[in-house]
């Protein structure tokens, strides 16, 4: 549905220029939901405003269904951007209209009559929860019924894309889950395809199908979310996962740790399990088959659409070899082992 | 205080009034258009266009920079082409009006900076025109700050009539400097200054309703 092939964007010119974007390529097929995840100042907000030509790329072409934006003129792409609505981090609902009106606001620039405009409007106030907010200013809204008002906005010209811009990066938790379970519900029931930037691995975690990480103004991860979550490819990927897991080993044990095996020494491990690997009795069988003990200092279970990832932070006592041969044991199964360091034996 | 000076006040407050409201609406007129032009053909600006932004700058302050007593006097010719006469209260409110013009815009321009970019973003990502966003997005939610920048035009306007005198268009302040300082009647002075301050103040407040009552921020 939504195509970037090789898009580019560079702001101004000669030695000062700065370029946002390199060269991305971005499926989003019909009927998902794509998040683009990043740090701030990596490109995120130029990514989605070069898919409706807000911000014109430098070079490539989106395409968004079958239609090529960037190839078009003026009038060409305002009746484009009806298939393309948009919501946004801080709401850009006008506040000198009422909720009615901001949500008519579109149909009206198309030139619809207040009939039609009356018999879109009100089901999408109903749809969004805001039937008895009609005649209410944004000003006297909350931040989740104003993103509310936002997304009945920019579904009344009937568009085949919803682009997400941070939506619920100002919003408390509670909020924010109430808007990501609107976004799916429109998803399902209209068959929206979603493309959504966002800092928040929660965001991504929630509702998206797959994933993207930009990094630099280049694309370096698109994945499965639940491969991104279990698996992701790139040191900046595997940072995002921990952040977002806080699942990092004990101050007092960061302290203690050494980046080299000594002779005296535990390796301290970091086990992200996932698939089948999480059903497997891992920690007794390297007690049986090793006989090692494991002393787990930090672990998490979480389901990311509708995949199990479970992580551990462990020690494992034993000596050279039988660490070294547990080690390898754990590594022959579908889990990802990272040793963290080494601590001095205790005991 | 006799009848005849109640009248005179009374015949000057009108004058003012009428010259205020005629410079008011035709300031307001032009002067709301060019403060729109002033913002959408800045850079990066929905029309943006560096060259016409560059001249319609350099003209509206040439107008603002010229004193009033200069303009009203250097812009006789031109009055007289007007409204055919170059004294009287009619040729009066000419350079009222053309001193007012620049003044509105630069009010404008300011109000419509103060509306969220955001905004125009948005109406972008819904495909509004150029026109539909001044009309439907920019004027409306700008709409308090130009209401507060007409009433401080008008509250000018009121102070500038005074030097109206000097072209033979009355109102208050002519008839204080002629009545009161040139002929040393400490009463007529007064009652023109206690005028004049009563007519701000029921400006201002009617224009402070009327933005409170317009913006919904």
């Amino acid at each position: 549905m939504i195509t970037l092939d090789n898009v580019s964007k560079t702001y101004g010119s000669g030695p000062g220029a700065v370029q946002a974007l390199k060269e991305i390529d971005l499926q989003v097929p019909k009927g998902t939901i794509h998040g683009v995840i990043g740090l701030s100042g990596a490109g995120k907000s130029t990514l989605i405003r070069c898919v409706n030509l807000l911000e014109r790329p430098t070079a490539g072409r989106v395409v968004i269904d079958g239609q090529e934006l960037t190839a078009m003129d003026a009038a060409a792409l305002r009746q484009a951007r009806h298939q393309c609505g948009m919501i946004f981090q801080h709401f850009n609902l006008l506040t000198n209209r009422t909720v009615y009106d901001n949500v008519a606001l579109p149909l009206e620039l198309m030139g619809q009559s207040r009939q039609a405009i009356r018999e879109r409007v009100l089901p999408l106030l109903d749809m969004t929860g805001l039937a008895d907010k009609a005649k209410q200013y944004p000003a006297q809204l909350s931040g989740g019924q104003k993103q509310r008002v936002a997304i009945a906005r920019a579904l009344a010209s009937r568009p085949k894309v919803l682009l997400c811009d941070e939506a619920t990066s100002a919003l408390d938790p509670q909020t924010t889950a109430s808007i990501l379970s609107l976004l799916q519900e429109i998803n399902q029931q209209l068959g929206l395809t979603i493309l959504l930037i966002t800092h928040e691995m929660e965001v991504v975690k929630t509702i998206c199908h797959r994933v993207g990480l930009i990094s630099d103004g280049r694309l370096v991860e698109d994945a499965d979310v639940g491969d991104f979550f279990t698996a992701p490819a790139t040191q900046l990927g595997r940072e995002f996962l921990n952040d977002f897991l806080k699942l990092e080993a004990p101050q007092a044990l960061i302290e203690r740790l050494e980046p080299e095996a000594g002779t005296n020494t535990h390796p301290v491990v970091r086990l992200t399990f996932s698939g089948d690997s999480v059903a497997t009795p891992l920690i007794s069988r390297l007690a049986r088959e090793h006989g090692i003990d494991v002393s787990i200092l930090q672990a998490k279970v979480e389901s990311i659409q509708g995949r199990t990832l479970g992580l551990m932070i462990a020690e494992l006592m034993g000596s050279d070899v039988q660490t070294r041969e547990a080690l390898m044991t754990l590594e022959s199964f579908d889990l990802h082992v990272e040793v963290l360091g080494h601590v001095q034996r205790t005991d | 205080m006799s009848s005849a000076l109640i009248d005179l006040v009374w015949q000057s407050t009108l004058e003012t009034l009428y010259m205020v409201a005629v410079a008011g609406i035709l300031s307001a007129l032009a002067g709301v258009p060019l403060g729109v032009l002033l913002y959408v053909t800045r850079p990066r600006q929905i029309l943006a266009q560096p060259v016409v932004n560059t001249v319609l700058g350099v003209v509206t302050n040439v107008g603002r920079s010229v004193p009033f007593i200069i303009l009203l006097v250097a812009i006789i010719p031109f009055t007289r082409m007007i409204v055919g006469s170059s004294i009287g209260t009619n040729a009066a409110a000419v350079p009222l009006t053309i001193a007012a013009i620049p003044f509105v815009a630069r009010l404008v321009e300011g109000a419509l900076n103060e509306v969220s970019p955001g905004l125009v973003e948005a109406a972008q990502s819904m495909g509004a025109t150029p026109m539909q966003i001044i009309l439907k997005v920019l004027l409306p939610e700008a709409r308090g700050g130009i209401i507060n920048g007409l009433t401080i035009t008008i509250v000018a306007l009121v102070s500038y009539s005074a030097m109206a005198g000097a072209v033979g268009g009355g109102g208050l302040g002519d008839l204080g400097i002629r009545y009161g300082y040139n002929r040393f009647n400490p009463t007529v002075m007064l009652i023109t200054v206690v005028v004049l301050v009563v007519m701000v103040q029921l400006f201002q407040s009617l224009g402070d309703y009327l933005v409170r009552k317009s913006d919904h921020k």
